[in-house]
């Protein structure tokens, strides 16, 4: 078996999880949870042993580098880091119905990965050639996981309150959307999800910045990369300021989680594709 | 004990114009990258027509983030965060430095967690047994007597991360130290420097000045190799650093391993074929002598202490993705001069009556070193440091205090456990259960 056959089982099983966890959600079919929840650790240990087997394959060939160097392999290590993300929130807050708004992020990564990127294990271009690659990869998906599990909760919360809040019964338990956790509960996992990728971000930022540094001179250029990873902190920076000084909280704080994911997201691929600049590998 | 403040004040204080500044770089910043930067005034006009591009040039959008409503909204960033932090400073200094144990009693009936029980022994009987609890549950108490016969224990932990605000906006503030220090006394320069070449100096950036770097450094070799597929794996520049003519360090270059030399920081950027000349090496297998030459094509050249002369009389271009070959003509007096074929790169042995010779014939380059010299940048990595340990602190550290009160209640004495975390309230109430717990389970309070 090698790493691309275990990462396809991985990206189908992943799917059948998502597709039990928005049965849980759809159909209040809790007794299917546990078995989502299954699917999911099955997909993220099938996936753990993929990285780690593309990574010996890479040694096998001569190359001898972690699998974190171009778009497939980011958008693998996103979906892991999603996957694990999530899974520690499922295990914190003791919920499965998150399950069906994170999860599906995973499951779009690795689509995009298996249909739309070159999968070959490519040399290691000199640029690339650093101990950074791995802090700065690492720290900067960690991070982008938490905010895409953020903005996966802010969509949760603005369901709930743009359509299951009829105004005479609030947190209705019968109806479909009633059976998602409170608001407040939602607002409060959207927050903290929030804070931990901001953290991460930072990091990822400042990996980046060093590594700039130690590759050509220059900590930060502004380059297109740079700049939208700065917007995406500001982005955040701005809804936790609101929310720690002047009480924001609820539909403006889920707002700002997809608003800041959209500005991830253009981090991640829309400067690649749009925008022309130093980070043409990943 | 409010003090006015004057209306200046309080709008630099204010988190509302932060967040105004916040968004507005936000949205400023998309522009540069967007908009090309850094281009000629023709491709602003030719690729936005004329009226556009005049408007880009009043405001600098050609190097949008050094112009000047840039550097003005980062200016009004930095007096935002100045005054801010001034401003909350000695409320938060107040929260760390508090003596907590002169708490009005009134105020810890409203704690957010509490528990009261009741004993007959009275306070100053328990007061040690409550001292031990505190301690063994890692809540390490200092103690004071209240009016009435009272005592009041209080104990805390992480008051210091209070200041983790502080620290967070102190960062971005010793980072633009260090950029404006690397603006001002730092530079980048570039050098092309061909094999076997020496310089003294570099150009800088942007004004291409000539800028002495008071040593001098000698490219020695410059090699690129590829792997099997035919990408590149590295590039490598050899060095020998020399100082007032004498060698004193001799070493390589490679992407992501620069050199740092009194202060100057030498990058491996790019390289250039130098048409029409070559690199040349050669060693003499008796006595092991050897040199290098810079030649070219046509030219012979000399090596005066072995008394040998040779050329390269012909080049064959690379077919199909082949090497070079080149014809050279080799001359040593001692017996007949010998011309022959060999291939770029290779090493050809030319056997003479009394030795043989080890010859190298290769492409001269050139290669492109970035210079940097910042001053600044360890403000910069301490700034880097100071944010991330801040963040930490803001988001996952919490001050929690806690006080215990032992009065005279109706012949008995209660005893009044309670405490506070400014966040991360459930570790908190965690805490507070156990040592609730430790109370209830000891033997020595005789809880009624």
């Amino acid at each position: 078996m090698n790493s691309s056959q275990l990462l396809t089982y991985c990206t189908f099983t992943y799917l059948l999880a998502s597709i039990l966890y928005v049965a849980v959600f759809l159909f209040r079919a809790h007794k299917i949870g546990i078995i989502a929840t299954i699917c999911t650790v099955l997909g993220f240990l099938m996936q753990t042993v993929g990285i780690g087997l593309r990574w010996a394959e890479s040694y096998q060939m001569g190359y001898g580098h972690a699998p974190l160097t171009n778009m497939y392999e980011s958008l693998v290590f996103f979906s892991w880091s999603i996957i694990l993300f999530y899974l520690g929130l499922e295990l914190k807050f003791k919920n499965r119905l998150i399950g069906a708004f994170a999860t599906p992020f995973a499951v779009a990564s690795m689509a995009l990965a298996a249909l739309g990127m070159p999968d070959e294990i490519r040399p290691l271009v000199p640029a690339l050639q650093s101990n950074w690659l791995i802090i700065h990869v690492v720290t900067c998906f960690i991070g982008y996981a938490a905010l895409a599990v953020a903005c996966g909760l802010g969509v949760m919360y603005l369901l709930k309150f743009y359509i299951g809040k009829p105004a005479s019964q609030p947190d209705n338990q019968g109806s479909l959307i009633g059976s998602l956790p409170p608001l407040k509960i939602i607002d409060d996992i959207t927050y903290k999800s929030i804070v931990f990728g901001f953290l991460w971000l930072s990091a990822g930022i400042i990996t980046g910045a060093i590594w700039a540094n130690s590759a050509w001179g220059t900590y930060w250029s502004w380059d297109p990369k740079e700049t939208w990873s700065l917007i995406s902190w500001f982005v955040y920076a701005v809804a936790l300021h609101a929310r720690f000084v002047r009480g924001w909280g609820g539909r403006r704080i889920a707002w700002l989680a997809i608003i800041g994911f959209i500005a991830v997201i253009f981090t991640y691929f829309g400067v690649n594709y749009l925008l022309s600049g130093l980070h043409s590998y990943a | 004990m409010k003090k006015e403040k004057n209306t200046i004040w309080v709008f630099f204080a204010s988190v509302k114009l932060a967040l105004f500044t916040l968004i507005i770089l936000a949205i400023a910043s998309i522009i540069g990258t967007v908009i090309q930067q850094n281009q000629s005034p023709e491709f602003y006009v030719k690729q936005f027509g004329p009226t556009t591009a005049k408007l880009f040039q009043v405001l600098d959008i050609s190097q949008m983030y050094d112009s000047w409503w840039f550097i003005f909204l980062l200016v009004l960033l930095s007096i935002n965060l100045i005054v801010c932090t001034l401003d909350r400073f000695p409320a938060l200094w107040s929260m760390v430095t508090r003596d907590n144990l002169a708490t009005n009693l009134d105020r810890l009936e409203k704690m957010g967690r509490k528990k009261t029980f009741f004993t007959k022994s009275s306070p100053n009987e328990i007061a040690g047994a409550i001292a031990s609890i505190m301690e063994n549950s890692g809540w390490k108490s200092e103690k004071a007597d209240k009016e009435a016969g009272g005592v009041l224990f209080f104990s805390q932990k992480g008051h210091w991360t209070r200041l983790g605000l502080i620290a967070v906006h102190t960062s971005i503030l010793v980072i633009f130290t260090g950029a404006i220090i690397g603006k001002t006394l730092g530079y980048k320069g570039g050098l092309m420097l061909p094999e076997t070449a020496t310089s003294d100096h570099i150009y800088q950036h942007g004004t291409n000045k000539k800028l002495p770097l008071g040593f001098e450094i000698r490219c020695d070799r410059f090699q690129i190799s590829f792997y099997d597929n035919g990408s590149p794996k590295e590039y490598r520049t050899n060095i020998t650093i020399m100082e007032n003519g004498k060698e004193v360090k001799k070493t390589s270059i490679v992407v992501n391993d620069p050199l740092d030399y009194r202060g100057f920081t030498f990058y491996q950027a790019n390289f250039q074929p130098i048409d029409g000349q070559f690199l040349t090496h050669i060693r003499k297998e008796n006595t092991n002598s050897e040199q290098t030459f810079r030649m070219r094509a046509g030219k012979d050249i000399a090596w005066e202490s072995e008394g040998i002369t040779f050329g390269i009389i012909n080049i064959m271009e690379p077919m199909m993705g082949g090497k070079y070959r080149y014809k050279i003509w080799f001359s040593d007096n001692r017996a007949e001069p010998v011309d022959f074929w060999m291939d770029g790169s290779a090493t050809v042995k030319i056997e003479r009556p009394d030795t043989s010779y080890f010859l190298t014939v290769k492409q001269l380059y050139s290669t492109g070193l970035q210079i940097a010299k910042d001053p600044g940048v360890w403000w910069v990595y301490i700034g880097f440091f100071i944010m991330l340990a801040g963040l930490y602190i803001v988001f996952f550290l919490s001050h929690r205090r806690l006080w215990v009160y032992i009065g005279n209640a109706d012949n008995r004495t209660r005893i009044l456990v309670c405490g506070s975390a400014n966040k991360n309230k459930i570790n908190f109430e965690k805490d507070f259960s156990t040592l609730i717990e430790q109370f209830e389970q000891n033997d020595n309070l005789h809880l009624a």
